[in-house]
């Protein structure tokens, strides 16, 4: 019964859906107030119901109610409860379900968080929202029910796959999703202001929390997905380059720029247009990744479980969102571009080559992931698009873009003086080269690429000093020594959020520079009582006994690590075999440190209780993670500025006015 | 108009990515039917891996069967396919392993077989891609079958997992007579 109360919850979901795409905007019109303030009821119905049924699927994993097909297979009675829960996200119905929620949950958080929008504008966004929503469900209740029932059930589930039995991976996809859908908002909003014909300052400034929002939850579950990829897929690697992965980049990349482009906007009501084709085109690649995942088109490491008919469904989908919203674009746009004027010398000019340069990545990364394809359908043959081509790439673009970082935020709206501007640049620059210098003369010199390393020491102190004099400046008429807590609390927020998330990318320069140059590896062949070296530490194995898991048995190593005579660490590697699936699962077992990780993985058992080891050093490997917080941290920061709260009250004040001018124009 | 125009190559783009992605859900991406199926294997001479003085060519395919397997130390399938291929060298006999070792270094590549244990009789060495190229070798891994008389019988791409062999490889070769089975080829 508790199933069959999930699919009427989400057939009803997807009526309310239904009625929200069409009533608010029918009425936004119309000039229809009472059309016009359904949305937000729906808004919210939309996200009980799906709420529901997300709840009710959770129930039946929960209760191990294996007469559901989708619980039988993946989920067992021997499973820990915390992954009994995030089983619910671990497969492709399910994890569609939570895209549907969390896509609702925006709805209704749009909806409450919008008194002080005018109505025309809540009601389209809300409309453009239950548009996306139709789809989702559609796209759930007709080729993917995560409640079909099997008959007769059977006595035990299939068990999650374990590769997915691993707390960062039970938050990992809920983290990504919430960032996915939440650029739904910034789309909705962008539709609807193309759908008025007016975007202004007042656009560009609703859109900027809820797209800040969103980016902060897709840059932590990237960084916690590249985290989990490198403690539990056993290679001590960080990032594949595989599709999924480069599914996931393609909307942060995007929806980075989309922040700066916003942010130009707001201020100076300039890049209208392309500000909007940014929105648009963050949540295409959104829904782009969630097609090449699931509809078999790229083989991939996380592929789901493909499907043709559910391909298909996706791609119409996708022609319809997409599709329609670029046509609109075409027609719209051009009477909405323009706005604020700039000099070449001038902050615009520096956003614009961000923007720039991150599309250039973008679409990058969109050419490597789609070359298979494209080499197909042009009948070259096949090719694989590996790590080198991304990585050389790569390293080709960004040091550019993290050059103009430093110099943007130093720069000045509109107009600057380059001599003021290179006094400004001149401290930082001194320090840069001087630092880069002190990396040649230091670093052992052995490698063919060796000006990779100066290259990224070079490029994190000119973010560290270039954003410190950017402080320095704000502050220069403040001498008072609290002057920086006290801008903190005004109305400094934005500002600061952006020197701690361009921090952020400063120490995620240092962490890749580091580990990829000095990280070593060895893969070694050891008898119980053996030692090997690496970097340094001595590793001492101490043999393999077999353990008992909950639901698998596990080869368990145990190393001791010293440094020089002192033991430093024990470490714990696991191999497991687990019952269900029969598939070998390695546990790396890592000791972490800010400066260094040394990280020991299982291999295969050789003979007379030998085995093939990994060992890593990895120098600095956290910081990569650590800078992906620090962004993350200043996004927050950013969206708690008193711009956005003030902003709120005078709108409110303004509200009945922008009302009827918007019922007028449209 | 060229203003409007313009406005139109984002949807314009959008529509040769909607072909390319129509196009995409036709295909199987694992598999390629291999031109080189039912043909004889491609000629090649390589140098053997760590042995520089030993050359490995057609002449180690004639007279029994053969699984000819293209990894790479760099490529990450292939050391998730390392133990298959380690099993399968411990049980079918009537089976040969042999390697081609493909664009890596001889350095890298004698590592990892020492940590991981080798499954090869022997591997050819290949760091240009120069029996590969012949081969059409797209990437690694890749698995050739081959029978005594030196003729492809399958192509598998991607890694060989548990079950590869018993359900793929082996219903398209005949272990008694050491031949394709014609009806496959």
């Amino acid at each position: 019964m508790i199933p069959e109360l999930g699919h009427y919850a989400l057939i009803l979901a997807l009526g309310l859906a239904l009625i929200q795409a069409v009533l608010p905007l029918a009425g936004s019109y119309t000039g229809n107030r009472a059309w016009m303030h359904t949305a937000r009821p729906l808004a919210w119905g939309q996200f009980i119901f799906s709420a529901i049924a997300f709840a009710l699927l959770l129930l039946a994993f929960l209760t191990d109610d294996f007469s559901v097909v989708y619980v039988a297979s993946n989920s067992n009675t021997l499973m820990p409860t915390i992954y009994k829960v995030s089983a619910v996200w671990g497969a492709h119905e399910g994890s569609l379900l939570l895209w549907a929620a969390f896509l609702a949950g925006w709805g209704a958080a749009v909806a409450s968080l919008s008194r002080n929008l005018p109505l025309p504008i809540v009601a389209r966004v809300l409309a453009v929202m239950g548009m996306v929503g139709i789809g989702f469900l559609l796209f759930m209740l007709l080729t993917s029910n995560p409640f079909e029932r099997i008959f007769p059930p059977p006595l035990e589930g299939r068990d999650l796959n374990p590769l997915l039995q691993d707390p960062g991976l039970a938050i990992h996809p809920p983290l990504l999703y919430m960032g996915y859908v939440g650029f739904s908002v910034a789309f909705a909003f962008a539709i609807a202001a193309l759908l008025g014909g007016k975007l202004d300052a007042a656009w560009a400034r609703w859109s900027r929390p809820w797209t800040t929002t969103a980016w902060i939850f897709l840059t932590l579950g990237i960084a916690l997905g590249s985290w989990w990829a490198y403690y539990e897929l056993g290679w001590g690697g960080w990032w594949f380059w595989d599709p999924v992965e480069n599914a996931s980049l393609m909307p942060w990349l995007a929806g980075t720029a989309l922040m700066h482009s916003l942010a130009v906007t707001e201020k100076r009501g300039a890049f209208k247009s392309w500000t909007v084709l940014l929105a648009i085109t963050a949540f295409s690649l959104s829904l782009l990744g969630t097609f090449l995942v699931r509809s078999g088109v790229l083989t991939s490491v996380h592929a789901f479980a493909t499907d043709p008919a559910r391909g298909t469904f996706i791609l119409i989908f996708l022609c319809i969102v997409i599709g329609g919203s670029l046509a609109l674009y075409a027609w719209r746009a051009p009477a909405v571009s323009g706005g604020g004027r700039f000099e070449l010398l001038s902050r615009e000019s520096f956003l614009l080559a961000n923007n720039l340069l991150l599309t250039l990545l973008t679409a990058l990364v969109l050419l490597g992931t789609l070359a298979p394809l494209i080499y197909e359908a042009m009948a070259w043959g096949k090719i694989s698009v590996g790590f080198p081509w991304f990585n050389t790439m790569f390293v080709a673009v960004t040091p550019f873009l993290a050059f103009l970082m430093g110099i943007g935020p130093l720069t000045r709206w509109k107009q600057d003086e380059p001599m003021r501007l290179a006094r400004e640049l001149r401290l930082p620059f001194i320090v840069t080269g001087a630092a880069s210098l002190l990396t040649v003369i230091l670093m052992p010199l052995i490698t063919l690429d060796w000006y990779l390393v100066p290259l990224g020491i070079g490029l994190a102190v000119w973010l560290l000093t270039s954003h410190l004099q950017a402080i320095r400046e704000r502050l220069r008429h403040k001498s008072r020594p609290g002057a920086i807590l006290t801008d903190l609390a005004s109305n400094g927020r934005s500002f600061y959020g952006m020197i701690l998330a361009h921090l952020g990318v400063a120490m995620f320069v240092v962490g890749i520079t580091l580990v990829s140059n000095y990280g070593q590896e060895k893969d070694v062949r050891m008898s119980p009582g053996g030692v090997q070296e690496v970097a340094g530490y001595r590793f001492l194995f101490h043999g393999v006994t077999t353990q008992r898991g909950p639901n698998y048995m596990a080869a368990r190593g145990h190393f001791q690590i010293f440094d020089g005579q002192r033991p430093i660490a024990e470490l714990w590697p696991e191999k497991r075999s687990y019952f269900a699936s029969q598939k070998p699962m390695t546990e790396a077992s890592i000791d972490w440190g800010l400066t260094r990780d040394l990280y020991v993985s299982l291999g295969e058992p050789l003979e007379d209780g030998d085995w093939a080891l990994r060992l890593y050093y990895k120098p600095y490997v956290r910081w990569i993670w650590l800078g992906a917080l620090l962004m993350a941290l200043g996004g927050l920061l950013a969206i708690t500025d008193r711009r956005y709260r003030l902003a709120r009250g005078l709108g409110r004040a303004r509200t009945g006015v922008a009302d009827n001018a918007a019922v007028a124009r449209s | 108009m060229g203003k409007t125009l313009k406005f139109l190559i984002p949807l314009a783009l959008f529509a040769g990515l909607v072909a390319l992605l129509f196009f995409g859900l036709g295909t199987d991406p694992r598999k390629v039917p291999s031109p080189l199926v039912g043909k004889p294997a491609p000629t090649f001479s390589l140098p053997a891996l760590g042995d520089p003085g030993r050359t490995v060519s057609n002449a180690d395919l004639l007279g029994q069967v053969s699984l000819v397997n293209v990894w790479a130390s760099w490529c990450y399938s292939c050391r998730a396919e390392h133990a298959q291929l380690m099993r399968l060298a411990r049980e079918l006999k009537e089976v040969q392993i042999l390697g081609l070792n493909w664009k890596d270094t001889e350095a890298d590549a004698k590592q990892m077989l020492r940590a991981s244990g080798d499954p090869y009789r022997v591997s050819a060495f290949d760091p240009d891609n120069r029996a590969g190229i012949h081969w059409g070798v797209y990437g690694a891994p890749e698995t050739f079958l081959v029978d005594s008389e030196g003729r492809i019988c399958y192509k598998k791409i991607g890694p060989v997992e548990p079950g590869t062999w018993e359900t793929e490889l082996a219903p398209t070769i005949d272990l008694t007579t050491k031949k394709c089975k014609e009806s496959r080829s």
